[in-house]
Order: structure tokens, then C-alpha cells, then sequence
């Protein structure tokens, strides 16, 4: 009767439409409610997954190939995880801080709870079809949420955001017609043992458009220039979901695809491309950090760098031994993890310096340690998991890839890893610098609502933890 | 869990708890933090004195934690081991006193103690660490404690002091990963074991081992200020004197050099050092280092940064014994370990007093010193002339082994450069105590912030901690051939890593 | 296979029209115009000997809807832009982008 799968899609569905309903004091209580349940659902498909067996459910009763299937095995456990686990303390987060500045709140937990939605559902689907549906969902909800405070600047944010995210999806939609076209089907169980390497023309372009369509939605190198206005110019509440959860939700895509349909048909060059471009992604992300002069820009450009470092995973897991392989997979769902938890925490934690001091301008941060301590210290936490030094979740990632690089003799992306993390250390120590001067170099210091600081430390705190029991983790997305 | 596997956790405990809880804690409340403070560091020794016991009596203490399969964090007291942990607590005791009178109404004490006691944390993890990720994991965490440390101040100086130690440290950090993972790719695991574990590599992987033996030891030697990665710590300087002395006589330093111990003993194995051909350029790096830290002391007018260079050039004495293929080296560089630390810790606790009782900053400043401050230029006196290599000091015996090492090595001319190096020593240190105690002070001091009170030469917090350290310094000398001194602790370490016995 | 031919010159046009036009308006219609080359590619190469797939026309239809409701937010939003900044194109970058 209860099926976790189902519920974890309808509940924030209906606490979604209840909350449109209500307004927004009373859906934000309602929203808080419904994610609890929603984790608690995700613990519970989590151990059972974790414990060896994989959970589907049919929608409607109707099996595929017709009817919508959803499937819960190693890989979506996690992100259901991250997804629900980040979500909980950002709502708290959001309701303190649209208590204190209410722009943009009126239709915050509807959006918020449809995308919600739709990444569970995206996280849960097995066939190529409905995952193109719960990605345009996805997009059109984050698209919303940019827009939500309705500036010039968001809603040009917003529109850009639309626009590229569109042509991603279009552009994986044609990979998914040429696909049934070739096939015949659309689930991924039945198409992965059709798929060889020696596929038609067809099945080539179809993972070319789909790979490079999710490459624009999740911001690759060059495909990034619509995040930093969009995840910059938006809200903080909405930054935080979209950095850390939105974009890992096509980064999970790109992943599904390449491992269960097709790496048969990569060229080993194809996965080298990749790699390059995440370098490429983590240095120019780095240096144009390190340039802004705005905090939320800063941190918005560290995703982009951020981002670099997942898409390592394609040159080390394709092609490879199996043992490093797998080193490049368990280090990419770390990174995903502790990058969520971190870069969720980061941008908490700029939404209170702005709501504070009334501006995020990086030079003038002056004097904040001692007003805002625990903001100080949960940008401190999440830099060292974005830094990968111990003992975080961050650290563990880049341990694990650099041995899968290590092991599978590519040894010239450790030098990209470690160039990456110093990059990292130069913005963050930028940002603590800046903090830790004494002299107060803003106007105001304007007293917040207690709860304001708290969620966000708890996500750095979190990021740091899964540094500790990353074997749990691990052994989640190790099942079948 | 049993006492043998809590144990080590709990000496890591006594800091990091009153740690958090003093961050959390209100500037004002002066005594609680205090108390804090001081009972955290005396429950560590308290804790360090059962395992040193335990120890004795052959007993094993030893936790393990899983992080990934196959990738643990061990905490394992062994010989080698204790010999840092107790240094380092034993240190730490003295600099928290000091600490406490030096800081005596700064501002954000209770950041600075925070962080102080997570510093003393991560060395303690450093030391007990029973492999090489261990290890890895505390020595970042070091980095990352020490920087709010340095940069306490928040003024301009400060922040760019810190800047240059975070790029030095954490570029030394990211090779010592590459290494280290790299070491991990080829062994499975990477346990500390007196004689080394990558033996089992050669003849297949001698070349990568080499490579890897490169970054280790790059890696750690950023902390160690071996020359050309010593940049750092004359920057570092800005920091108030408790954290020089902490970072120069125990923590971060010694972290590196111990660093460099565990690397070639307990990874590589001295045997396998040798014949790999590692040993000889790591000798003459350190070599190179002492020369050149001796020689940039000589012209440092400001106090603190003359002991940066000298300690630039002692940590290097400690290498340089380690390079020195055979015993009684061995020994050398593990007593020296002891002992520089103490001669360090008494110097700069000696410079923090000039700067904060008189306003004395410079060497050019400190005529007269010695009539003003007797008892604090004694002791800088006795850390000066065992920096020197005078008999019946702790650094004489250090030396002593190290010479005689080098010529056990074949080394000859290693020799040769400790006898510049004492003369070198001589000649940056002498002058300061000629000033000190046999010329008259030339008007009034820069700025008497304490007034002479009989014999409190200025307060009770800052004197005792330099006159206990140097009575030190004169102790582990004249008591070297008991049982219980470090001299013999560095003998019993150093009969581990060869396959034949010290004399 | 013709609709498939068609489709698929539909989507490069549309793409390229979508990213080369400046007007709000002409790019959501260009964004319409690669949508349908996508469908008629997934209906085109739908049939089978002559046989029609009720799947890919079942996929079509969502793929409608959901372009339908994609649409409307984009008209929406250029709207509200059009609103704000009283032009309906992408404001010029400012020194803070």
C-alpha cells in the first residue's frame, strides 16, 4: 500500500498544490512536514537497497515497455538521499529567511515542491522517455524559482536559464526518437544489452545529441555561461536548491546513460574530450571565482569549477579496469554528495550576510567574524569539503579519483585534480580573508531570526560527516 | 571499546573538547577558559603518562576506524610515537601558560584558544598516526588549524603572512596526496612499520618508488622549511609569540621532520633507502639548508625572524640525521628532535618576553637586557649556547651523535658543515648575549608595557614557562645516559630500524 | 522516413534560429519549431512496415504537453521582461555579469 517509490513523488506533489492553495506561512509549515517524510522515505529505500535488492514499482500497474516504470537501485538511493537530505534544512532555512525578506516567497514552496517532484521522479525513472519528461520538469520548476523575485535581472536570468536548459532537452528528446527508431524501445533495461559497439550511425548521434544536450543543462565547460547569472541573481534559498541539487540531477543523467546504455559505443577519445572540458571547467571556473567581486557570483562560479571535477569521472571510468572504474564512480557520487551538501551551506550562508549587512561584496566582508561567527564558520566548513582536505565528504572524492587515475594510468588528471583544489583554496581563503580582517567594513549589522544560521551550518556540518561514514554511503550505491 | 583502543582517542579528546567548548565560550569569561585551558593539558599528560606506562610494560594500543574499505585511520602508540606525542603535550602544557599571561587582555582569546587546542589536536593525531593516510589526514588538518593561528591579528601583515604559509602548506599538502595515494595504488595499504613496508616493490616498481620517495618527502618537507620550501616561516613571523613558538618547536615543524623520520624509516625502510640512492640527496638538501638558514640569521635585525632562519636550519640537522645511513645518525636526528624543540621553545619564549615586558623587538635593541631581565636572559642564554653545541647542553648531545654519525655514513664533509654550522650559531648568537648582559642599556626601553616587581621581572605566566624549558635543555644533558631520557628513547627507536644493534 | 528527413531539418533550423535570433518572441517560436522536428522524427521513425507504433505517438503527445507548458512560461517570462525593462530582448550585460 505504501510504496516508497510513488510516495516520494505524490508527496511533494500534493504538499506542492496544498501550498499554492494556502499561501505562503501556512505551505511553508506544510512544505517542512512533507520533506521530513520525504527523508525518512528515502532512508527507508536506502537500507533496503543498500542491504542488496533494488525496488521498482509500475505505475498504474502498467509494466513496461507501455507503461511508466520506477526503479530504485544503488545510484538513485543516493541522489533520493542527497535530494531529501539537502531539502529539509533549506526549507528551514527558507522560511526564516523570507520571514525576514519576503521578495519572491509568494510562489516559492509550490515551485519548490514541484521540483522536488520532479527530480524524485527523475532520480526513480528507467526508461529514456519519462526521464526526458521529469528533466523538462525539473528545468521549468528551477526556471520558476529563478524568476521568482521577478527583477529585470532574475527574470533575464530566468529566460536564459529557459532557453538553454530547452535546447539541452530538445536536443536529448531527438537522441530519444532516433533511439526508439533504432530500437524499438525506450527502457533502459531492455535497450542496454542492445546496445554494442559496433551500432548504426544512428545510435552514434543519439548519444552525441544526449550526452551534449545534459552537458548544457548541467553547465559543462563551455556550455556554463547561463549559471552564474541564474544561480547568482537568484534568491539565496533558491541558489542553494538550484547549485546543489538541480544541476546534479542531469549530471545523475549523463552518468545513468553513459554506464547502462552507452559506453559501448563511446570512442575512448569521446570520454577524454569530457575530461578535458571538466579541466578546462575547473580552472576557468576557478580564475573567474577569483575575479568576482560580489560573493554570490563567487560561489555561483565555483559550481561551475565544481562541476569539472564530476565530469572527470568520464575519462576514468570508461574503458578502464574494473577496480578503477569503480574507484571513478564511488568518487563521483562522493563528490556529488559532498558538493550538494557544501555548496547548499555556502550559499545559506551568503543569503545571511546579505540579509545582515545588506549587500555580499567580498572586499567589504570585514568584521563579520565576530557579528556572524557561525556564518564564518560554515563558509570555513564548506570550503575545506570544496578544498577536499580532511576530514570531509570532499576529500574523500578526491582520494577515490585520484586512485581510479592513478590505477587506470591516466595520471595527467591528478594534476588537474590537485591544480583544481589549490585553485579552490585561492577563492575560498579569498572569502575567510576577507572575513577575518578586524576592521568592519560594512554600515549595518541588521539582527536575524535565530533559526537563519543554523540549517546552513548543519549542511557544512553534514558535508564534513560524510567525510567519516562515506563506507555507508558507499556500500548504498555498491548494490545492484 | 576497549581502554587500549579508547585510550589514544581520549589523549585526542583532552584537546579537542575543550577546544569546541571554548570556542562557544564568551570573551569574558576569562577563567573558565583558563581552566579549561590548563586541565585539558594536564589530562593529556595524564593520559600520555598511562600509555607511556602501558607501553613499557609491552602492552599494544591501537583504534581503528574504517573510511572506505581497505582505507582506515589508525591511531597506534608506538616507540616513535611516543617520543612526539610527549613532547608535544609536555610543550604544550608550557606554551599554554605562556599563552594565557602573553594574550592577557588581546581581543578574540577565545578564537585563539579554540584554535590553539585544535593545532595541538592535529600534532597529537600526527604523531599517534599508525599509516600513511592517517598521517595525511592530521597533517592537513594542521594546515588547517594553524592558518587562523598565524593571521590571529587580522592586520594586513598578518593576512599576507597567511597567505604565503596557506599557498607553501597546501601545496605541500596536495604532492604528499599524490604520493600518498600513489604509494596506497602500489602497496594495497601503507601501515608504519620500524623497517619500512615497500621493500616488497623492488626490483618491478624501483623507478616509481623513487618518484614517490620525491613527493613524500617534498611533501612533507614544506613543513620541515627544507630549503627551497622554506619561504613560509620567516612570514610567519607576524604571528604572536606563543604561536612561534608553538609552530617552531612543536607543531608544525617538528610535524614535517617527523614527517621525513616516518617516511624513510617506517615506509621506505632505511635499508631500502640506501640502496635506492634516496639517502645522499636528501643529506645534501639538508645540508644545503643548515648552511644557508645559519647564514640568513646573520643579518636578521628583528628577533623573531633571526630564530625562524636558526630554526630553518636545526630542523634541517634533524633531516640530515635521518639521511645519515646508520645508528648512531639515527639517534642523532631523533634526540635532536627532543632537543631542538625544547632549545626552540625556550628562545622564543624568551623573545616574546623582550617584546612584551620592554617593547624590544630588534637585536639592536637589546642592550642591557640582561641587567633588567636576568632571569629570562639566562635562559635565552642556555637555549643560545645548546644551539651552539656547548657541553652539558642538549644540544651538544644531539650534535655530538650527528658528527659521529656522519663519519659511521662515510660522510665526512656532513661533519665539516655541523662544525660551520655551531660556528655560524656562535656568530648570530653571541652578539646578543654580549649586548644583553655586557653593555648598559642606551636610555629607555621602546615601550615598558610591565614593571619590574623584585624579582618578577615581568609576569609569573611569562617567566616560568622559559626558565622550566631551559632548566630542561640543561636536564636531558646531564641525565642523557639514564633510562628515562630522550637520548636513550631515540637509542631504543633507532635499534628497530636496522637490522643490527646500537652501540 | 520522410517526416524523419523533415524533422530533423526542422530541429538544426530550430536550434539555429533559436540561438541566432535576438527577439524573445522569435526564439520561443524557434524553440517551438525544434520541438515538432523532434516529434515528427519520433513519429516518422515510428512506423514499422507500414504498421503505426501507438507508442511514440503516445510519447508525442506528452512531449506536446510539456512543450506547450515550456511555452507558456517562456511567453510569461518575456512578458514580465517586456514589462520591466520595456524591450523584448535580453537586457546588454552590465559591469556585475
Amino acid at each position: 500500500m505504501i510504496d516508497p517509490l510513488a510516495w516520494l513523488i505524490l508527496l511533494p506533489l500534493t504538499w506542492a498544490a496544498i501550498a499554492f492553495l494556502l499561501g505562503p506561512t501556512r505551505g511553508g509549515r506544510i512544505a517542512q512536514a512533507g520533506i521530513a517524510l520525504q527523508l525518512v522515505l528515502a532512508l527507508w529505500i536506502a537500507t533496503e537497497v543498500a542491504g542488496g535488492s533494488s525496488r521498482q514499482h509500475a505505475a498504474g500497474g502498467w509494466r513496461a515497455p507501455l507503461g511508466i516504470e520506477l526503479l530504485a537501485d544503488g545510484l538513485s538511493a543516493i541522489m533520493l538521499l542527497l535530494a531529501q537530505a539537502v531539502a529539509l534544512p533549506l526549507a528551514l532555512y527558507a522560511r526564516a529567511y523570507f520571514t525576514d525578506h519576503p521578495a519572491g516567497i509568494r510562489h516559492f514552496w509550490p515551485l519548490a515542491g514541484f521540483l522536488l517532484a520532479a527530480m524524485n521522479a527523475l532520480f526513480l525513472s528507467a526508461d529514456v522517455f519519462n526521464l526526458y519528461v521529469t528533466l523538462e520538469l525539473v528545468g521549468l520548476a528551477a526556471v520558476g524559482l529563478v524568476a521568482s523575485d521577478s527583477t529585470a535581472k532574475s527574470v533575464a536570468a530566468a529566460l536564459r536559464y529557459l532557453f538553454a536548459t530547452l535546447v539541452g532537452s530538445g536536443a536529448y528528446l531527438l537522441g530519444v526518437a532516433l533511439l526508439y527508431g533504432t530500437y524499438g524501445t525506450v527502457s533502459l533495461s531492455e535497450l542496454a544489452p542492445l546496445v554494442e559497439d559496433a551500432a548504426p550511425y544512428a545510435t552514434l548521434l543519439a548519444a552525441g545529441l544526449m550526452v551534449a544536450g545534459l552537458m548544457l543543462k548541467t553547465a559543462l565547460f563551455p556550455f556554463h555561461f547561463w549559471l552564474p547569472p541564474a544561480h547568482g541573481g537568484a534568491p539565496s534559498p533558491v541558489s542553494a536548491l538550484l547549485s546543489a541539487l538541480v544541476i546534479k540531477a542531469s549530471f545523475y543523467l549523463v552518468v545513468r546513460l553513459w554506464l547502462g546504455l552507452l559506453m559501448p559505443v563511446a570512442p575512448p577519445a569521446a570520454a577524454q574530450l569530457v575530461g578535458m572540458l571538466g579541466t578546462a571547467a575547473i580552472v576557468w571556473g576557478s580564475v573567474m571565482a577569483l575575479r568576482q567581486p560580489r560573493l554570490k557570483m563567487l560561489i555561483a562560479y565555483s559550481t561551475v569549477a565544481q562541476i569539472g571535477y564530476l565530469f572527470l569521472f568520464f575519462p576514468l571510468a570508461t574503458h578502464t579496469a574494473p577496480d578503477a572504474a569503480q574507484s571513478a564512480l564511488q568518487g563521483a557520487a562522493m563528490q556529488a554528495v559532498s558538493h550538494g551538501l557544501a555548496k547548499a551551506a555556502m550559499f545559506g550562508a551568503a543569503g545571511v550576510v546579505i540579509l545582515s549587512t545588506g549587500h555580499d561584496q567580498v572586499a567589504r566582508l570585514g568584521g563579520i567574524t565576530s557579528r556572524l561567527p557561525l556564518t564564518v564558520f560554515t563558509l570555513a566548513l564548506s570550503g575545506v569539503t570544496l578544498m577536499g582536505l580532511p576530514p570531509s565528504g570532499g576529500f574523500i572524492a578526491k582520494w577515490l579519483l585520484i586512485d581510479g587515475a592513478i590505477s587506470s594510468g591516466q595520471w595527467w588528471w591528478v594534476i588537474a585534480m590537485i591544480a583544481g583544489g589549490l585553485l579552490t583554496a585561492a577563492y575560498v581563503f579569498k572569502i575567510l580573508r576577507h572575513a577575518f580582517l578586524e576592521k568592519e567594513q560594512s554600515a549595518t549589522f541588521r539582527r536575524l531570526p535565530r533559526m537563519l544560521e543554523w540549517p546552513a551550518f548543519a549542511l557544512a556540518l553534514a558535508s564534513l560527516a560524510i567525510g567519516l561514514r562515506a563506507s555507508d554511503l558507499l556500500r548504498v550505491l555498491g548494490a545492484p | 571499546m576497549t581502554w587500549y583502543e579508547a585510550l589514544p582517542l581520549l589523549i585526542l579528546a583532552s584537546s579537542l573538547i575543550p577546544g569546541i567548548i571554548i570556542f562557544n565560550l564568551p570573551e569574558e569569561r576569562r577563567g573558565l577558559r583558563t581552566t579549561l585551558n590548563l586541565a585539558g593539558a594536564a589530562i593529556k599528560l595524564v593520559f600520555i603518562g598511562f600509555m607511556l606506562w602501558g607501553v613499557a610494560r609491552g602492552e599494544q594500543y591501537e583504534f581503528r576506524y574504517s573510511i572506505l574499505p581497505g582505507l582506515e585511520l589508525v591511531l597506534h602508540a608506538d616507540a616513535l610515537a611516543m617520543l612526539f606525542v610527549t613532547l608535544s603535550a609536555a610543550l604544550w602544557f608550557l606554551t599554554t601558560v605562556y599563552a594565557v599571561g602573553y594574550l592577557e587582555g588581546s581581543p578574540h582569546r577565545s578564537r585563539f584558544f579554540g584554535f590553539f587546542s585544535l593545532c595541538v589536536t592535529a600534532t597529537v593525531g600526527v604523531a599517534m598516526a599508525g599509516n600513511l593516510f592517517t598521517f595525511f589526514f592530521f597533517y592537513e588538518l594542521l594546515t588547517l588549524s594553524t592558518y587562523p593561528l598565524v593571521v590571529h591579528r587580522g592586520t594586513q601583515s598578518s593576512m599576507r603572512a597567511g597567505q604565503v604559509y596557506l599557498a607553501y602548506t597546501l601545496t605541500g599538502g596536495a604532492v604528499l596526496l599524490t604520493g600518498v595515494v600513489w604509494l596506497y595504488g602500489l602497496l594495497g595499504r601503507v601501515e608504519f612499520a620500524p623497517g619500512g613496508v615497500a621493500s616488497v616493490l623492488v626490483p618491478a616498481y624501483t623507478d616509481q618508488l623513487r618518484m614517490v620517495f620525491l613527493l613524500l618527502i617534498a611533501g612533507v618537507g614544506v613543513k620541515a622549511a627544507v630549503v627551497p620550501l622554506h619561504g613560509w616561516l620567516p612570514q610567519a613571523m607576524v604571528a604572536p609569540a606563543p604561536v612561534s613558538a608553538l609552530l617552531h618547536a612543536v607543531a608544525v615543524v617538528k610535524a614535517g621532520a617527523f614527517g621525513v623520520v616516518r617516511v624513510v624509516y617506517e615506509v621506505f625502510g632505511v635499508e631500502l633507502a640506501q640502496s635506492l640512492g634516496l639517502l645522499m640527496p636528501l643529506a645534501v638538501m639538508a645540508c644545503i639548508t643548515i648552511i644557508w638558514g645559519s647564514f640568513r640569521a646573520l643579518w636578521q635585525d628583528d628577533l623573531k625572524r633571526r630564530l625562524a632562519f636558526s630554526t630553518i636550519s636545526q630542523v634541517s640537522y634533524i633531516v640530515l640525521g635521518v639521511a645519515l645511513y646508520g645508528p648512531i645518525g639515527t639517534v642523532g636526528a631523533l634526540a635532536h628532535l627532543v632537543h631542538q624543540g625544547l632549545m626552540k621553545i625556550t628562545l622564543f619564549f624568551c623573545a616574546g618576553n623582550f617584546a612584551e615586558t620592554l617593547g624590544v623587538h630588534k637585536v639592536s635593541e637589546m642592550n642591557g637586557a640582561g641587567r633588567r631581565m636576568p632571569l629570562t636572559m639566562a635562559a635565552f642564554s642556555v637555549g643560545a649556547v645548546g644551539m651552539m653545541g656547548m657541553p652539558l647542553t642538549a644540544g651538544y648531545v644531539s650534535k655530538h651523535y650527528l658528527s659521529e654519525g656522519a663519519a659511521a655514513a662515510n660522510v665526512p664533509w656532513a661533519a665539516w658543515v655541523l662544525l660551520l654550522s655551531s660556528a655560524l650559531n656562535a656568530a648570530y648568537f653571541l652578539p646578543i648575549l654580549y649586548r644583553a648582559w655586557f653593555r648598559s642599556a642606551d636610555g629607555t626601553w621602546p615601550h615598558e608595557h610591565v614593571k619590574r616587581r623584585g624579582w618578577k621581572e615581568t609576569s609569573v605566566l611569562l617567566l616560568f614557562p622559559p626558565l622550566i624549558s631551559g632548566v630542561a635543555v640543561v636536564v636531558v644533558a646531564v641525565f642523557a645516559d639514564h633510562s628515562w631520557s630522550p637520548l636513550a628513547w631515540a637509542k631504543l627507536i633507532a635499534d628497530r630500524q636496522y637490522l643490527s644493534s646500537v652501540p | 522516413m520522410l517526416f524523419a528527413l523533415t524533422g530533423i531539418v526542422l530541429f538544426a533550423g530550430g536550434i539555429a534560429g533559436m540561438i541566432l535570433q535576438s527577439h524573445l518572441l522569435r526564439k520561443i517560436m524557434a524553440f517551438n519549431i525544434f520541438g515538432s522536428g523532434a516529434f515528427l522524427v519520433l513519429v516518422g521513425l515510428g512506423q514499422r512496415d507500414g504498421q503505426i507504433d501507438p507508442v511514440p505517438q503516445a510519447m508525442v503527445l506528452t512531449g506536446i504537453v510539456v512543450s506547450v507548458a515550456a511555452t507558456a512560461l517562456a511567453l510569461a517570462l518575456a512578458r514580465r521582461l517586456l514589462n520591466l525593462t520595456g524591450e523584448m530582448r535580453f537586457p546588454r550585460e552590465g559591469p556585475d555579469d
